[in-house]
């Protein structure tokens, strides 16, 4: 098992909103919190493009690197999650972050920002795999249930593609190869980057 | 002598003072470490929810089921062609 990844194909979205209903609905996300957004470049002119847009789950998250209190952890399968318990709602990551994926509750009195909120990869949080508190902090364990994330799995265009990273790779090249055009995979040099050799060179 | 008892005694209770001020102290290591998550291949143990192509606690079946599952649901080329 590679690790896990999201693509959207620019050239499938239509920005029904699908994904971001699913999500929302998936896991009860509350009110004011999106984890998962839909957002239209060039919106009415030729050319428009919209991309689906959440936690990416990098390689090298900048969350994880400006937490203070690292809450931050990265699963076996390449996820980034992160522990509510120990989330203290600074921001920081809110500000580190290229996909403005963290999200936070508003609800409080004078918009008193409360624990950071994120796509999660329906991959859970830190509590017991399917258990009540897991799904009251984080949402539904979807990967622990065998499936993948469901943003993905309701796209009505298959635009967003999640999955083991060679697997959903495999399958974006081969519409591109079909199709003739559209390989600019939106989002991947920032989230996965290329590789850092221990001089520091880019490769 | 009463001079040098009384001097003893202030030093022992200094010392006694000094070793128990530790004792109030919070501990200050971060408290940011998470806590270990389950792998996810081990299953939620609610069957209801559960694909059922799986087993649960078998990581190479767990990887399997995604892939075919990412095959069936995501890559409409192989369901047309």
């Amino acid at each position: 098992m590679a690790r896990m990844k999201f693509i959207c194909d620019a050239e499938r979205c239509i920005e029904c909103n699908g994904c971001v209903t699913a999500c929302k609905n998936e896991h009860e996300v509350p009110w004011g919190v999106n984890r998962r957004r839909v957002v239209t470049l060039n919106d009415g002119v030729p050319g428009e493009r919209s991309i689906s847009v959440a936690c990416m789950h990098c390689s090298d998250a900048p969350c994880m690197a400006v937490c203070p209190v690292n809450c931050f952890y990265r699963t076996e399968e390449g996820v980034v999650l992160h522990d509510k318990d120990v989330c203290i709602g600074c921001g920081y990551c809110s500000y580190a972050c290229p996909f403005g994926a963290p999200q936070f509750p508003s609800a409080g009195t004078f918009g008193v920002r409360g624990k950071m909120d994120k796509c999660t990869f329906c991959a859970g949080g830190p509590e017991a795999n399917g258990s009540q508190a897991e799904f009251e902090k984080y949402g539904r364990n979807r990967l622990a249930e065998g499936k993948l994330p469901a943003c993905a799995e309701m796209c009505s265009t298959k635009a967003l593609l999640a999955g083991d990273g060679d697997v959903v790779a495999d399958i974006f090249r081969n519409r591109v190869v079909q199709r003739g055009k559209g390989a600019e995979v939106w989002g991947w040099g920032t989230a996965y980057g290329s590789k850092t050799d221990a001089k520091g060179a880019k490769s | 002598m009463s001079h040098l008892k009384r001097l003893t005694g202030l030093a022992g209770a200094l010392v006694l003072i000094s070793s128990l001020s530790a004792c109030g102290d919070k501990i200050q290591n971060l408290a940011g470490q998470p806590k270990l998550d389950a792998a996810p291949y081990t299953g939620t143990g609610v069957q209801v929810f559960t694909s059922s192509d799986w087993k649960a606690g078998d990581k190479n079946s767990w990887a399997q089921q995604l892939k075919t599952r990412a095959q069936y649901g995501q890559n409409d080329h192989s369901r047309s062609n």
